[in-house]
């Protein structure tokens, strides 16, 4: 029981980190249909940003907080820059749009390297973050685990009000449904685009910071994760948040389960095989919008 | 959206070029074998006396990766599959090559030097041992990646899994191959790979005449790929290809099965890869994940990008340019290569998408002072590739 629940624990805790940096792509992919291989390059600009901070502000804890807002916004910023740049030339090429962005997470891991130099750097986590919690059972949970998952279910029920309930997000929801339609209904879908893509990119400043709480910090910390990521938004559909959600934690259960049963290599070509079994089932993904196009 | 709006997702606007026959005028198949004739007096004859054994050897490597961009224009520029786990069949070929290698280094009976090093294994495992005979690992080499390819493909491509979904699944397939050898550090050798390999069917591989024989093999053999790929390419499959790659849909109506259209580029690409590999392992003498992993991978298609993606020579010269200036530049000044790529990528993929080979095209043009057909196929953008 103890084991199962510790495994269990340690599959939602993956899954927590899958989904903060999935739901960013999710966004982006859903609404334009590009895929940004430099997401996971905007991931590691929100953790170079948490360590920046910590040598200015020097309380671990406070710096974390600070690092929050910052790292959202300069991964925003990128996102915005890029989008303004390549990105908003290539929506007809989609294909194109992934290698685009590959050379660009290439610069930007080189940027990294000249600037902070090429070995790792490690933050210190905050106090408060570093013990774990006994759970009656003799059940116990890591503390900086149980903030990510608590800073990845705050992200998502942000970002469901945020669409649901806000102008902004009406119109995402309506340009992801039928960007024809929404533009020819007065809405500037060039500008929602820039916008999706601040809080997407954003988003991937907050994984960044989280992650700074996992591992140490280094310019290709972001290549290692952002497949995953990509392969949760493929299972997951598009155009909706909760495949996202349910297929972030599958993937983790799953990638533990496979851990604990055989081995690290073996857990992740068993994810990939049930993951192209699954696409046989599902070819659009868990989730998706119904339209009547033919593509 | 009525049928009666023109989606401008599936109405392509672009004319269809008149379709040539099979066997061509006279004229452009002079051309051809002049070309190729041209080709292999410039691998045969000149590269091998106006370079070192070292830069010879060098160029053998590149042209085992121009002969993966061949298989990666039929598949991608052809066929519109972008595909971004060409090593895992680059390394397929090349681990079954090295595995017959290693055995044969050791002498019958005996297990691979690694292998005692690592020591947890008595004796051989059963999945090494058909490749001590090269009737199976040569065969293998090439059959291996075609096979799970074949199996990959078919599953993928019959449910019409396609554009940025496949991409992302090929690069899935890189990353999970790459974390399997690492895995299973005491039968494949782990993050080393297979490295150390004497000896090639009895020859010794530290002999430069042997490595000169290596490179004509290579060399020859690239010249038979890309006898293969134009035959594929000006058949009317490959106008199906082409087709499929335009309007999948349009190709569907009219009865063909798209799926199997495309299966049959990308097993082909597969079992080019594979062959590349394999042949990779006595230029280089060392096959391990880091030459087949992500990177790796999305390396192969720069070249074929820079190149000119739908040509026939565009990838080939484009994969040994792009090789050729990474061994020039990334010795001196490591950083500034990684810098030059990304702004490879970036500037050829957005703003030059028919690569070098459109440069050509447009200086043709300007000469004739009309469009005329280009010899090896033109590549047409869609206003919107496989919308997702």
């Amino acid at each position: 029981m103890t084991v199962l629940f510790g495994q269990l624990f340690t599959g939602v805790s993956i899954g927590a980190v899958l989904l903060l940096i999935a739901l960013g792509l999710a966004l982006t992919f859903g609404q334009m249909g590009v895929i940004n291989m430099a997401h996971g390059e905007f991931i590691m600009a929100g953790a170079y940003t948490t360590y920046v901070l910590q040598q200015v502000i020097t309380a671990a804890g406070w710096s974390l907080l600070v690092a929050l807002p910052v790292a959202f916004v300069v991964a925003g910023a990128m996102g915005v820059l890029l989008e303004f740049l390549l990105i908003r030339r290539l929506y007809a090429r989609p294909l194109d749009t992934l290698l685009v962005t590959w050379g660009v997470s290439l610069i930007l891991q080189q940027l990294a390297r000249d600037i902070f130099g090429s070995p790792n750097v490690q933050t210190r986590a905050p106090e408060l973050l570093t013990g774990n919690i006994g759970l009656p059972g003799g059940i116990t949970v890591a503390n900086n685990r149980l903030f990510i998952l608590a800073l990845a279910g705050g992200a998502v029920v942000a970002l469901t009000v945020a669409l649901r309930f806000t102008p902004l997000g009406r119109r995402i929801r309506a340009v992801v449904q039928n960007r024809d339609l929404a533009a020819v209904s007065g809405i500037a879908t060039a500008r929602v685009d820039r916008m999706t893509f601040f809080i997407g990119s954003g988003l991937a400043g907050i994984a960044g910071v989280a992650l700074t709480l996992l591992g140490p910090i280094g310019p290709t910390m972001g290549t290692n994760l952002i497949i995953d990521a990509f392969l949760v938004v493929v299972v997951g559909g598009i155009g909706q948040l909760k495949g996202t959600v349910i297929v972030a934690f599958a993937l983790g259960v799953l990638q533990a389960a496979g851990e604990y049963l055989t081995t690290l290599s073996v857990a992740k070509v068993m994810v990939f095989i049930a993951i192209v079994a699954f696409l046989q089932w599902r070819p659009q993904g868990m989730f998706t919008l119904r339209t009547r196009s033919l593509a | 959206m009525t049928a009666v709006v023109r989606d401008p997702v599936t109405a392509d606007p672009a004319p269809i070029p008149p379709s040539r026959p099979t066997a061509g005028p006279s004229r452009h198949r002079f051309r051809a074998a002049a070309g190729f004739a041209f080709g292999a007096a410039l691998l045969f004859a000149v590269a091998p006396l106006a370079l070192s054994d070292f830069r010879l050897s060098l160029l053998a490597k590149y042209l085992c990766v121009a002969m993966v961009a061949v298989g990666i224009g039929l598949a991608w520029g052809r066929g519109g599959m972008l595909t971004l786990g060409q090593g895992v069949f680059f390394g397929l070929g090349g681990y079954a090559m090295a595995m017959h290698l290693k055995l044969a280094d050791a002498g019958p009976g005996n297990m691979p030097d690694f292998m005692l090093l690592y020591g947890q294994l008595d004796e051989l495992p059963l999945w090494w041992r058909p490749f001590a005979s090269p009737w199976f690992a040569l065969p293998a080499t090439v059959l291996l990646p075609m096979a799970v390819a074949f199996v990959l493909g078919s599953l993928v491509f019959r449910r019409r899994v396609r554009g940025a979904y496949f991409a992302i699944l090929s690069q899935a397939l890189a990353a999970a191959m790459v974390i399997l050898l690492i895995g299973q550090q005491g039968t494949t050798g782990g993050t080393n790979g297979l490295t150390d390999i004497q000896g090639f069917f009895g020859y010794d591989l530290d002999d430069p005449v042997n490595q000169r024989m290596v490179y004509f093999i290579i060399a020859g053999t690239l010249l038979a790929l890309l006898a293969l790929a134009r035959h594929l390419i000006q058949s009317r499959y490959g106008e199906l290809l082409v087709a499929v790659r335009d309007s999948e849909e349009r190709v569907r109506f009219l009865g063909y099965d798209p799926a199997t259209v495309k299966l049959v580029a990308y097993v082909v690409a597969a079992g080019m890869a594979g062959l590349a590999g394999a042949l990779f392992v006595p230029a280089v003498g060392i096959i391990s994940p880091a030459l087949i992993g992500i990177v790796p991978s999305i390396e192969f298609v720069i070249g074929v990008a820079v190149g000119g993606r739908a040509t026939l020579l565009g990838p080939v010269l484009g994969a040994v340019a792009v090789a050729w200036a990474r061994t020039a530049l990334s010795e001196r000044f490591p950083g500034t290569w990684t810098y030059l790529q990304g702004l490879l990528f970036v500037v050829v993929v957005a703003f030059l998408p028919g690569g070098l080979a459109s440069l050509v095209g447009l200086a043709r043009r300007r000469d004739d002072g009309a469009a005329r057909p280009r010899r090896f196929g033109r590549l047409r953008l869609r206003r919107r590739e496989e919308s997702a």
